[in-house]
Parts: C-alpha cells; structure tokens; sequence
C-alpha cells in the first residue's frame, strides 16, 4: 500500500497535520496496516518537496499544517483512475515457497501445504471474529476485514488445488513405467505420497 | 494426525454430542469396493461448531449420513447422544433422528404444499406431540430465526434465505442439540450465507453442536475447529489452538 496516496487523499478532504493524518488513515483502513509517525514525516517532506501539498503554518499548538496542491490534486484523480496493477504488488512469497519446496530435494511438500493453511484458517478465523463484533455501519472497515477475508479464502482455495495437484502428479508419475527422470526430481514428487500414508 | 489425537476425548464424556470411532463405511464389494471412511474418528461436544471441509469423494457426505442416523457403519461406532446408531433398528434411528438431529440441506427440502409453521411442526407431530403443542413450538422456533412472521407462507412465497431459516427452525424444534448442516449456503447469495452462518454460530453459543459441510474456507471460517478430509480420513485439523480464545470471545 503506498503511503503516499492515501494521505494525498486524506488531504483532499481537510488540511491536516502530521499525526492527524495517522489516526485518519488507520481509522478508515481499521487499523489493519498500522502507520509508523516517522513513515507519515518522511512521507510528507517528500511530498512537500515534490510540490503535492505544501505547508501552510502551525496551528494554535505549534503542529505543521498541510494542504494539497493542485498538482497533488492532479496526481491523486490519477491514482483513483487507474486500476492496480498486479506487477505493483510484491512478490508472493508463499507462492515462491511452494514452488521451491516442489523442485528442492528432500522438503516435503505437502506438510508444508498444510501447515500453511492451518496458518491461514486460524487467520481467516481471527478476521471473521473481527469482523463479527465490527459496527455494521462502519462500511468502510468492513469492506477492508472483506477483502482480507476473501484473500485468504482464495489463499485456502489454492493450497487445497496445490495438494491435489502434487496427489495427482505423484501419481501419474508412479504408474508411468520406464520413467527415467533424475532421482532428485522423483524424491519431492514422492514426498506427498508418503505424508499421505502415515496420516492414516 | 497427531493434532487430533492428542485432543481426543473418552467418548464416554458426557459434554460429547456425537462422536464417531473408527468408523468404516465400505460401499459396493470386489472391484467396485469403495471405502468412503477409512477409520475415522472423530468427537463434537455440546457447544462447539465444527465445520468439515474436503474434496468430492472425500467421505464429507457419508460423515454426515452416518451422524444423521441415515446410514450405519461398515465397523465402529456412531454415538449421538451416547447412544450407539448402529444398534438401533431402522425405527429406532427414525426417533432418533427426530428427537436428537436436525439436519439442513443445501436445497432445504421443506415440502412444499406446508406452509413454513407446518413444516416446521413436523417432526414434532411425527413424535406424538399433538397439533396444538407442535405448532406453538414451531412459532417459538420460527420466532428464534426471526421469521415468524412468515410461518403461514408456503415455501414457494419465501426467498431462499427466508427458506432456509425456516429449515434451520425445523431443524432445532424440540431441542434437538446435534446440527448437521449439508452445504446449507451453497444456493444462497454471499450476505445470506453469511446470515445463515451467524444462525449456526449462534446455536452452537447456545449450546448445541453443529457439524458443516462446507467447500467455502470463507463459511468454515466460522467454526471452532476445521477438520480436512481426504479419502475418508481426517488429514488435518485446523483451528484446534484457538478454541479456547474463540470461546473467551463469545462470552
């Protein structure tokens, strides 16, 4: 999430001072990415310098006062109309991790799948427990405990295909006869197999 | 799976509304043998909300006929309420089953030319209670799902969600504390489903258990515990750590 919008945004509804800005944004993101007060400064002096707001003095308490410019008001309407690009995100590291732990000699696959979906339901658990004793009018928060929620149902969604998958790989490759593939490669491929079997 | 076992329970507790022992269901023989639980074992106390999640032929289907008294056990036990559903004769488990199980369907499965009080009333009256009681009953249930209101509609005058409260309330008439609920979101938009959540929820708050068949990780969410199968056997438990948070929580 880029700090810089969303005080942009903040600003275009009130001018406001530097932890002003930190309570609004967590107030209206539910505090679900919480901002550090230094991040908000640097942010802000950044801004400032590149001419998207600009100072207008200190309020009755010495606290410095921001206002948006119209060039910041320009580059927020930008911001609104474009949708995110996927390429903006960082990289998935659970999707690197599967994929590694797939292709490494001797990880098993399949135990780390399920470990991390444990991991997931217990968040999805927290989140829906959140989200059941939120304001219901409070549509804003609710929307952001939503669209965590249904991240990590697709998250659930995807390992349960993840461990099909390796199943069914595993198995195809068992019944191929004269398979001569490496002896590392066969080892990951088996692995989920073998899980399979002492669970019962 | 290790999880399960080391919180496994004596079956003989009485707080355990179902509890199922290493049960095997084989359907078919020969070549066409399919084992659809593959020892499985399994416990629900009163007051917790289990939901059961796993792919088409997992054994997810089978659980719950074997918990509902539909259906009995290749080998092992099937316990509702202590007592053991493979003994019983087909008319014993039908009294069983009105008087400890409701269950809830996908698709309903109110019958459609009674209204939604009469259908609900239903199993009450199956059971010996005249009209009059059964009905005041099915009010008292109606009125707990909020939809009292519409207890001399037809099925086919309710909406989906209004229809499947309904179902809910036949389900729970007669303080029946085991809750099996078969896909119950699925023909539901999201916001319904979700209210249909809340419903389960808060019957297991109240004390019943409640088992869900869910494909939906959003719905399972919901539950105390997730149990994962596959091939017929538990592999994973989900949730288990939390419990007693989710408890501290809901006081």
């Amino acid at each position: 999430m880029s700090i810089k919008y969303g005080l942009l945004a903040l600003l275009s509804d009130a001018d406001a001072y530097g932890y002003q800005l930190r309570s609004r944004f967590e107030s209206a993101t539910g505090s679900v990415w919480p901002l550090n007060i230094g991040q908000v400064y640097t942010t802000l002096a950044r801004l400032d310098r590149d001419g998207l707001i600009e100072g207008i003095g200190t309020d009755g308490d010495g606290r410095a006062m921001y206002r948006l410019t119209n060039a910041g008001r320009t580059e927020l309407s930008g911001w609104w109309d474009t949708p995110v690009a996927h390429a903006d995100r960082p990289r998935d590291e659970l999707a690197i991790k599967i994929a590694l732990a797939i292709t490494t000699p001797g990880v098993d696959a399949t135990a780390i799948l399920q470990t991390q979906r444990r991991e997931t339901i217990r968040h999805l658990q927290d989140l829906t427990r959140v989200k059941r004793q939120s304001d219901p009018d409070d549509l804003s928060w609710r929307l952001v405990a939503e669209s965590l929620i249904f991240a990590a149902e697709a998250e659930v969604r995807w390992l349960d295909h993840c461990e099909a998958s390796l199943v069914r790989h595993g198995r195809t490759r068992k019944t191929k006869p004269g398979n001569t593939s490496g002896a590392a490669d066969g080892d990951s491929v088996k692995d989920p197999q073998a899980t399979e079997g002492t669970t019962r | 799976m290790s999880i399960e076992a080391g919180k496994h329970r004596p079956p003989e507790h009485t707080g355990q509304v179902l509890v199922l022992r290493d049960v095997v269901r084989v359907h078919g023989s020969g070549d066409a043998e399919v084992r659809a639980l593959d020892g499985l074992t399994i416990s629900i106390a009163a007051g917790e909300f289990v939901a059961v999640m796993g792919p088409s032929g997992s054994g997810k289907s089978t659980l719950l006929h074997l918990a509902g008294g539909l259906d009995t056990p290749t080998s092992g036990t099937v316990r509702v309420e202590g007592t053991d559903v493979g003994a019983l004769s087909v008319s014993g488990r039908a009294a069983l089953r009105r008087r400890h199980i409701g269950y809830v369907f996908q698709d309903f499965n109110l019958i459609p030319t009674l209204t939604a009080a009469e259908n609900v009333a239903l199993p009450r009256e199956l059971d010996g209670t005249g009209r009059k009681a059964a009905r005041t009953e099915a009010m008292a249930a109606l009125a707990e799902l909020e939809v009292q209101d519409l207890a001399d509609r037809f099925p086919d005058e309710m909406s989906g969600g209004q229809q499947q409260r309904t179902a809910i309330a036949r389900a729970i008439i007669g303080k029946r504390r085991l809750l099996l609920a078969d896909e119950p979101t699925g023909a539901l938009d999201s916001h319904t489903g979700e209210a249909v959540l809340e419903v389960l929820r808060g019957r297991a708050d109240a004390g019943s258990a409640v088992v869900l068949v869910t494909h939906d990780a959003r719905f399972a969410a919901w539950a105390d515990r997730v149990i994962f199968l596959r091939d017929g056997t538990v592999i994973d438990t989900a949730g288990v750590d939390s419990a007693e948070e989710l408890l501290a929580h809901s006081r």
